[in-house]
């Protein structure tokens, strides 16, 4: 009955177009919420068959598929599109369809800015994509772009850095949108310290992204200037550092790192005690530890550079503040595991996941802390264990808790059940294969294998078959996600309005599919329905 | 149904071809771990690594373990019913409390390891390294020995066309000698973009800045073959600019040195005789490798990056590529290469391009090399000009 | 839609834009910072000594106190970029000082171009932190250096180490980076 109101109210409201022009002129959450999530998805195949290009001609020594030049460039794509491509937009799309459901609104609060933040997007990843190519081919010099290196890059150049500009006025409006929301639009009695965790750690993301999203902005600019305007800033010839555009860089690096980590964490508390059937232990140290973790994040960037040559006080200070997230982070996971604690536990998709999540973050965390420690990281540094670190806590990290999160609200968004069995057999399927996938990783970073070479030497060809045929059956492993996803819109068992049993929250207070404007009247919050 | 069956197959075949595989690698050599190396501060550095590791993987069997013993325990179909306590201040203070505690105790081994490793005073040598794309140069600066130190591996091992060696792509025409038990003081610096010199069992990585130059030290204990690689990516062969150190013990250095400082020498002299044709192809084919990086072994290059070196071939780029070339009467008007004079050649070679990607091999060749590398190029892959160059006539140019 | 929910609907638009005003400052604020951090980065090293730059202009050269009774050796570097092709190289390759008395040395630089080049010498010192101690009264880094084609000559370097030097800093290596300096063309 719901969804027929949902359609009446549209109507009223505005004389809705159809087809292509709805979407493109769409100022609804939940549509944005929406593109974002299949936009995100698209670019999960795209980086990930360039991760799959990589791991082909990694399978055996020697140079078999792709020239290194290509190679570099598709390091480089790889990351690029996974980190503004996949993850970022896919945690937007979560924010888009939850917070205000979640907080008690009817729409964000700024829904036409919300529309421009989507559609910048698939013109700054066409942009970025078509400069495969060009002359010279795309960027091959690392995510990163350390000049004087990216300034070698051919005529592809100053279109990456037109569409990294885009991808940073999206992400700022959508994160300026965000606190907007959350500041001006909760519901009565939904106080701060009252909103669910997803809401708190994407509060805190979108103010990481507003203070460090135009740091990059203006490094890469200075980047620009200094290929083509005869500026120096990296430049040592007239007086520049190329050094200091790695401290610039990583300023904005490491929170950006948070930025893809923080709503992995907010998903997981919102899930774990769902099917727990039991409140989140510790909501207020999970506030707290959030925001340290967001603080620290600001004075930790050089642990990425202890190899440039920095003074040894400069060291030490980097290291001791680095070991010091171990501490937040630590909290995070004492806190997930005490909510499992004496709960009454059941097993669907999102909860397989969500526990994954404990885990495997939980050992990126670990090899995290190894690697702050500066006299060992001179080992690590720019070697595979690094590469294994870093999937570690993005892969099983923040992409399985994005998958945690599609599984757990699907049913909310469509209004009918997934395939409970499809579900499990995906993620039985992508957690097997992430582990074979990364883990020998470690053992070859530690053997010695440097990060970003196309051709090995021969005491590391074991492990990285094993890894290849992991990348493998993990990459299309996702087609079954793929597969669910579209069953599960297509049609399925109704969901009802609180899908799972132990879930709590103003958004399964709402039908399944929810109203075209979410709260049309605010709810009113209560105490006793707090913190759920 | 059928659709997740055929999905649970699919997987299931793959799980059988790993564990195939793996039954197949299993009698390889796996290697899991850091080298503890061959100097002092290697050990501290994997002492302090496996210190970490352990108290890791202790906390991940504690929480863990409390983990699976609640998932078993604690599950609705075991009939357990959920408690609903959510907080406790006086446990939350212990694990934030405790995790500081532990890093503390790591921070102190840490901290002096570091501190050691930062002394780089009184050195016996000096070694300064250079990195460049895609090769090493070192300098020994009391002694007034330098030389490049390039990739020995062929192109047709990594195109699979000849056997991989035990040492793929871990072998250079010229090593870095040491001699050992002396504290050797390594200045790295480099003459493009950022490289680091990384040698595992020295635990020495540092970043090769050019314009900068970084400091740090090393102590070897024992002679024997120490390998390495760049650890930054410098570019399209950044995978193939390895690192071989030989430590040799008092004698052999000192042998060593003198021999080298003789055939610096006699290479010098070398140049003054007139070569024939044959000798210069041999020689000019691999000098060619070092070129072949970018132009490729076939001299085609790579379209749009790298321009080929056979007459007639067509090259396309952006016009800032293209015009230095056309400058230079390497291009012609319909953007195909032109053959060109020996001295224009010459000259691209010894003094490079400026602002693209063709250095200077100026000071990296000899006369007889480039003498030798401009006969063979010009000479093979459908480039006929049959000159025969003299390593005297590349001395005039200089 | 009712009057009663016009009113809060106004505050909150109100609110929003009040928002978005602070919001779009910090972004502002942020980009600027990103610029603000280079200025600021070449305060820090050169207090500091962060990256091994020394100044590049005239120390002040006021008398100070020699110290006789140490001796540090300075050793001289020379590098050239790929940028274009020199020869480069340190007349004498170390030299042992009193820090506080001045010494002068020189490096030799030849264009092997064919036509004029015009040359940046860029100063490090290892270790980094030395760096602030390193006082140069004479530099032919101070200045762009031009050469005719094939020329080669002499450059001077005038020098003192401030008696402050560390203790345990025994060996100071001086290295100039050759570039081809900025808006010449290829």
């Amino acid at each position: 009955m719901s969804a027929t109101t949902a359609h009446d109210t549209h109507h009223d409201d505005h004389a809705a177009p159809r087809g292509l022009m709805r979407w493109l002129t769409t100022t609804n959450h939940k549509d944005i919420g929406t593109l974002y999530l299949l936009f995100s998805l698209t670019m999960f195949f795209v980086g990930g068959s360039f991760a799959l290009v990589i791991r082909a001609e990694l399978f055996q020594p020697g140079l078999q598929i792709v020239n290194p030049h290509f190679f570099n460039q598709m390091t480089t794509m790889h990351a690029l599109v996974m980190i503004f491509g996949a993850v970022m937009p896919a945690f937007v799309g979560l924010a888009n369809w939850l917070i205000p459901m979640m907080v008690g609104a009817p729409d964000m609060a700024l829904p036409r800015m919300n529309n421009w933040s989507f559609w910048i997007m698939p013109f700054a990843f066409t942009l970025l994509l078509s400069t495969l190519f060009m002359d010279g081919g795309g960027p091959a010099g690392g995510w990163t772009l350390y000049p004087p290196l990216s300034l070698q890059t051919g005529a592809a150049f100053p279109f990456v850095i037109l569409s990294i500009h885009m991808m940073g006025v999206s992400s700022v409006m959508g994160a300026i949108n965000v606190i907007a929301t959350i500041l001006n639009m909760r519901a009565p009695g939904m106080t701060l310290m009252r909103m669910p965790l997803f809401v708190w750690t994407w509060l805190i993301t979108a103010y990481l992204l507003i203070a460090v999203m135009p740091v990059l902005a203006g490094a890469v600019t200075m980047l620009l200037t200094d290929k083509y305007f005869g500026t120096s800033f990296f430049n040592a010839a007239g007086g520049g550092d190329p050094v200091m555009f790695q401290h610039i860089f990583w300023f904005f690096g490491h929170p950006e790192v948070y930025i893809m980590i923080l709503p992995a964490f907010g998903i997981v508390s919102q899930i774990i005690p769902t099917f727990a059937r039991k409140p989140l232990f510790g909501y207020a140290s999970m506030v707290y530890a959030t925001a340290s973790i967001a603080f620290l994040s600001f004075i930790v960037w050089a642990h990425h550079m202890f190899t440039v040559g920095m003074p040894l006080a400069g060291e030490l200070f980097f290291m001791y503040a680095t070991m010091l997230i171990a501490v937040p982070t630590g909290v995070k996971v004492f806190n997930w595991v005490a909510t499992m604690w004496r709960g009454s536990m059941t097993f669907e998709t999102p909860m397989l996941f969500a526990i994954a999540f404990v885990v495997l973050f939980t050992i990126g965390g670990f090899s995290g802390l190894m690697l702050a420690i500066a006299p060992a990281d001179f080992q690590y540094q720019d070697t595979y264990f690094v590469v294994a670190h870093f999937h570690y806590v993005l892969v099983p990290g923040a992409i399985f808790s994005i998958m945690a999160a599609a599984y757990y609200w699907l049913p909310k968004w469509t209004g009918h059940r997934y395939d409970e069995k499809l579900g499990r057999l995906h993620f039985w399927c992508s957690a097997i294969g992430v582990n074979v996938l990364f883990f020998p990783q470690h053992f070859l970073g530690l053997a010695g294998m440097p990060r970003r070479i196309p051709d090995y030497a021969l005491q590391f060809t074991e492990f990285n078959m094993i890894s290849s045929v992991g990348a493998f059956m993990f990459g299309f492993s996702q087609l079954i996600f793929l597969y669910v996803v579209i069953k599960c819109i297509r049609g399925g068992e109704p969901a009802g309005d609180r899908v799972w049993e132990g879930a709590h929250g103003l958004e399964w207070t709402l039908s399944s599919p929810p109203p075209h404007h979410s709260f049309q009247t605010p709810p009113e919050i209560k105490e006793a329905e707090a913190h759920s | 149904m059928s659709a997740s069956r055929r999905v649970a197959g699919a997987c299931g075949r793959a799980a059988l071809a790993g564990s195939l595989l793996w039954g197949t690698v299993a009698q390889a050599a796996f290697e899991l771990n850091m080298t503890p190396g061959a100097t002092a501060v290697s050990r501290d550095v994997y002492h302090l690594h496996m210190t970490i590791f352990w108290i890791c993987v202790a906390i991940g069997v504690v929480v863990f373990g409390v983990m699976f013993w609640s998932i078993y325990h604690h599950r609705k179909s075991r009939g357990a019913v959920p408690a609903q306590f959510h907080e406790s201040t006086a446990i939350e203070i212990a694990w934030t409390v405790v995790p500081v505690m532990i890093l503390v105790g790591m921070a102190i081994p840490a901290t002096r390891t570091l501190v050691a490793m930062e002394d780089t005073s009184n050195p016996d040598l000096t070694v300064k390294i250079t990195g460049y794309q895609w090769k090493w140069r070192y300098e020994y600066l009391q002694d007034g020995v330098s030389f490049y130190s390039n990739l020995k591996t062929s192109a047709q091992q990594m195109h699979g066309e000849a056997p991989k060696g035990e040492h793929y792509l871990l072998e250079v025409d010229k090593p870095l000698v040491l001699p050992v038990g002396k504290k050797v003081r390594l200045l790295t610096t480099a003459a493009d973009v950022i490289h680091s010199w990384w040698v595992p069992a020295l635990a020495i990585k540092k970043d090769a800045i050019p314009g900068f130059i970084n400091e740090v030290w090393t102590r070897i204990d024992t002679p024997g073959t120490y390998r390495g690689q760049c650890a930054e990516l410098c570019g399209k062969d950044h995978g193939f600019m390895p690192i071989v150190i030989v430590a040799l013990n008092d004698a052999d250095y000192a042998k060593w040195l003198a021999d080298t400082k003789a055939s610096l020498a006699a290479e010098a002299d070398s140049a003054n005789r007139t070569w024939d044709r044959a000798e210069l192809m041999k020689k000019g084919a691999e000098v060619y490798q070092t070129c072949a990086a970018c132009h490729q072994a076939n001299g085609e290059g790579l379209p749009g990056v790298f321009p080929p070196l056979v007459k007639g071939k067509p090259f396309s780029g952006s016009e800032e590529m293209l015009k230095p070339l056309r400058e230079r009467g390497l291009l012609a008007a319909d953007n195909t290469i032109a053959a060109v004079s020996v001295e224009q050649q010459a000259a691209v070679i010894l003094k490079g391009i400026p602002g693209t990607a063709m250095a200077a091999f100026g000071p990296q060749l000899g006369d007889v090399e480039v003498a030798a590398l401009l006969t063979y190029i010009r000479n093979s892959w459908g480039n006929d000009l049959g000159d025969v160059v003299q390593p005297a006539a590349i001395k005039a140019l200089r | 839609m009712s009057t009663e929910s016009t009113e809060p609907l106004a505050t909150t638009a109100a609110a929003n834009r009040r928002s978005v005003r602070r919001l779009l400052a910090v972004v502002v604020g942020m980009f600027g910072f990103g610029f603000l951090m280079v200025p600021f980065y070449d305060v820090i090293c050169d207090i500091t000594g962060l990256n091994g730059k020394t100044r590049n202009s005239v120390a002040d050269a006021a008398p100070v106190r020699v110290d006789a009774s140490r001796t540090v050796t300075v050793e001289f570097v020379a590098s050239v970029n790929a940028d274009a092709p020199w020869e480069f190289r340190p007349d004498v390759v170390r030299l042992d000082v009193h820090p506080g008395q001045f010494y002068q040395t020189h490096f030799y630089a030849r264009n092997l171009q064919d036509r004029p080049l015009v040359a940046q010498a860029i100063p490090s010192v290892a270790p980094g932190l030395a760096a602030t101690y390193f006082q140069k009264i004479e530099c032919f880094c101070f200045n762009r250096q031009a050469f005719a084609a094939g020329e080669g000559r002499e450059m001077p370097v005038t020098f003192r180490l401030d008696p402050a030097l560390p203790a345990d800093t025994r060996t100071v290596t001086l290295s100039y980076t050759l570039f081809r300096a900025e808006g010449q063309g290829g």
